[in-house]
């Protein structure tokens, strides 16, 4: 009998294809910013200042996205930007959701006193105001791209403790986990080969999820001047520079800002396009 | 004896009811069961929701310690040991659990899930007796390669117990296994079972609250009353000359295809 289960067509996942497109676009577009940037993303020309884009009237040739009020580049800042804003995604995201994860699955499924000393911890951690928390902390650090780092991670990781720690309690209540019990596994391993398992696409949703909002949380940090030197080009600083001069140059505005909403957007759907494509049991 | 069991007592505590500060009080689920289980038996237990019937079984496996009396299993003791202590003896007993889709791993292939105890206990050529559990339980090979999911109720719980014969065990229990399948299912699972355990020698715990479904398989059959063994009997003079009055309501309770046919 011809098993014909592996003829069974699955959904393309334009989600998957379209989040994964760009973000694909993005990190080479970072990695290889030196060579495709048409300028150098500091370089500023006072008498180029508030150029408008190539398919305007006035524009001037070699400055596709225009210029802003200092004359430089819009694209090759962006490009730059776009380095900045993935190494914070990728880095804080992924220290985050180790953390928060691994505190999270011990809490849930281990419960007894390891759940109620992480839990009053995750608490008392999540009544501190979040931004304040964020600006205090590197007032102390010094801004910096460590800095970042180190707050959106200090800052989120209670997310993840909280998401994975209930889904590792309903995981665990599970008869597998019995199952695996009467088979001779210890607790530990029980953890690892039969719960994590199971918890792992909400920890990939959550991962995707987290590397978006580290792009907004560092967008936000440049946009109060606590990110990085405001010189060097970051999406936040760009936002923050091209709101005082909407009304002249829109488009140093809109771009970068364009720009993160595409990449945001794409971090999350990432997340269920993953889901949806690799998950057999939602498969 | 395969299983002795003495005075066996247990209790959980009672969340609900705890106070502020102190202890939460303790509500007792087994108060005192003693019974053997011979070697080569096929054993019913039996009771209605909240007996203990579960609880016990799970007491015997040691998934849960007991709080008194003692469980020898094979002639030794196993009330109070330590999973470490235990862990080369649980080769020797397996359970197959109520509800197919949550006693399987979801993101592990069938192959997996059989093979995964059998790695645990050191044993070899895993893929061909992952092969042998499955033609045993007369599921095809090529189910090896699929999911939980991808399986009916009826194949789901012939996975459970691929699983747990797999292993060789001397004892198996079997906790409600059939009461989550439709009425043929239940009669194949419930002959497979049958076949299975002459075939291999076992020793069969069979959990129900149906006795119909004791009737067919067992033996021997317990009665389990709120905590207390109320009729230990050979399956025909249970049927037959009931002594306990749970056992008559029980009895009572079993549908008859003619409702004016009597059980003779």
């Amino acid at each position: 009998m011809r098993d014909a289960r592996g003829d069974v067509k699955r959904p393309i996942g334009l989600r998957l294809w379209l989040s994964g497109g760009w973000l694909t676009l993005l990190v080479l577009a970072a990695v290889s910013a030196p060579l495709i940037a048409p300028k150098d993303p500091l370089m500023q020309d006072l008498f180029l200042g508030r150029m408008p884009p190539f398919w305007m009237a006035g524009a001037e040739p070699g400055y596709l996205l225009g210029t802003d009020s200092l004359g430089r580049d819009v694209l090759s800042r962006i490009l730059y930007g776009a380095r900045l804003a993935l190494i914070v995604a990728l880095v804080a995201g992924t220290l985050t959701c180790i953390i928060g994860a691994t505190l999270g699955l011990m809490a849930g499924y281990y419960r007894g006193w390891t759940d109620r000393v992480i839990s009053r911890f995750v608490d008392i951690w999540m009544a501190f105001p979040p931004v304040l928390f964020a600006i205090l902390l590197i007032a102390v650090l010094g801004p910096g791209l460590m800095s970042i780092i180190i707050a959106i991670v200090v800052i989120d990781w209670t997310r993840f403790a909280r998401v994975i720690r209930a889904e590792a309690m309903s995981q665990g209540a599970m008869d597998y986990v019995a199952s695996a019990q009467v088979a001779g596994r210890t607790r530990f391993g029980t953890m690892l080969t039969e719960i994590l398992p199971n918890v792992l696409p909400t920890i990939v949703a959550l991962l995707t999820l987290e590397m978006g909002i580290a792009v907004i949380v560092e967008a936000i940090l440049s946009f109060v001047n606590l990110s990085i030197s405001t010189d060097s080009p970051t999406w936040g600083g760009m936002i923050a520079e091209g709101r005082t001069s909407v009304h002249q140059a829109w488009w140093v505005l809109v771009f970068p800002l364009i720009t993160l909403f595409l990449t945001v957007l794409s971090f999350s759907q990432l997340g269920e396009g993953l889901k949806d494509r690799f998950d057999p049991v939602l498969r | 004896m395969m299983y002795e069991i003495r005075d066996l007592r247990l209790s959980f505590p009672d969340m609900a009811h705890k106070p502020l500060l102190g202890a939460a009080p303790r509500i007792e689920v087994l108060k005192g069961l003693s019974f053997d289980v011979p070697k080569g038996a096929i054993l019913g237990i039996v009771g209605g929701s909240g007996s203990g019937k579960s609880t016990l079984g799970r007491a015997m496996l040691r998934l849960i310690e007991p709080d008194s009396g003692s469980i020898r299993f094979d002639g030794t003791d196993i009330t109070h040991l330590l999973e470490d202590q235990l862990r080369h003896l649980r080769q020797r007993f397996q359970m197959i659990f109520q509800d197919p889709m949550s006693s399987l791993n979801p993101r592990r292939r069938v192959g997996g899930i059989i093979a995964g105890p059998l790695r645990l206990h050191g044993l070899d050529n895993l893929t061909a007796r992952v092969d042998k559990a499955l033609d045993m339980v007369g599921l095809p090979r090529t189910f090896a390669q699929r999911y939980p999911h991808e399986l009916s109720g009826g194949q789901r719980q012939r996975v459970g117990i691929a699983r747990a014969i797999a292993l060789r065990p001397d004892f198996i229990l079997a906790d409600e296994i059939v009461s989550g399948l439709d009425v043929s299912s239940q009669a194949q699972v419930l002959n497979l079972l049958g076949e299975l355990v002459r075939e291999l020698g076992l020793t069969l715990a069979f959990i129900s609250h149906d006795l119909s479904v004791i009737r067919r398989l067992c033996n021997r059959v317990l009665v389990l009353h709120h905590g207390l063994i109320v009729e230990e009997a050979e399956t025909g003079a249970l049927f037959d000359a009931p002594q306990a009055d749970y056992t008559r309501d029980l009895l009572a309770a079993i549908p008859l295809p003619d409702p004016y046919q009597d059980w003779r």
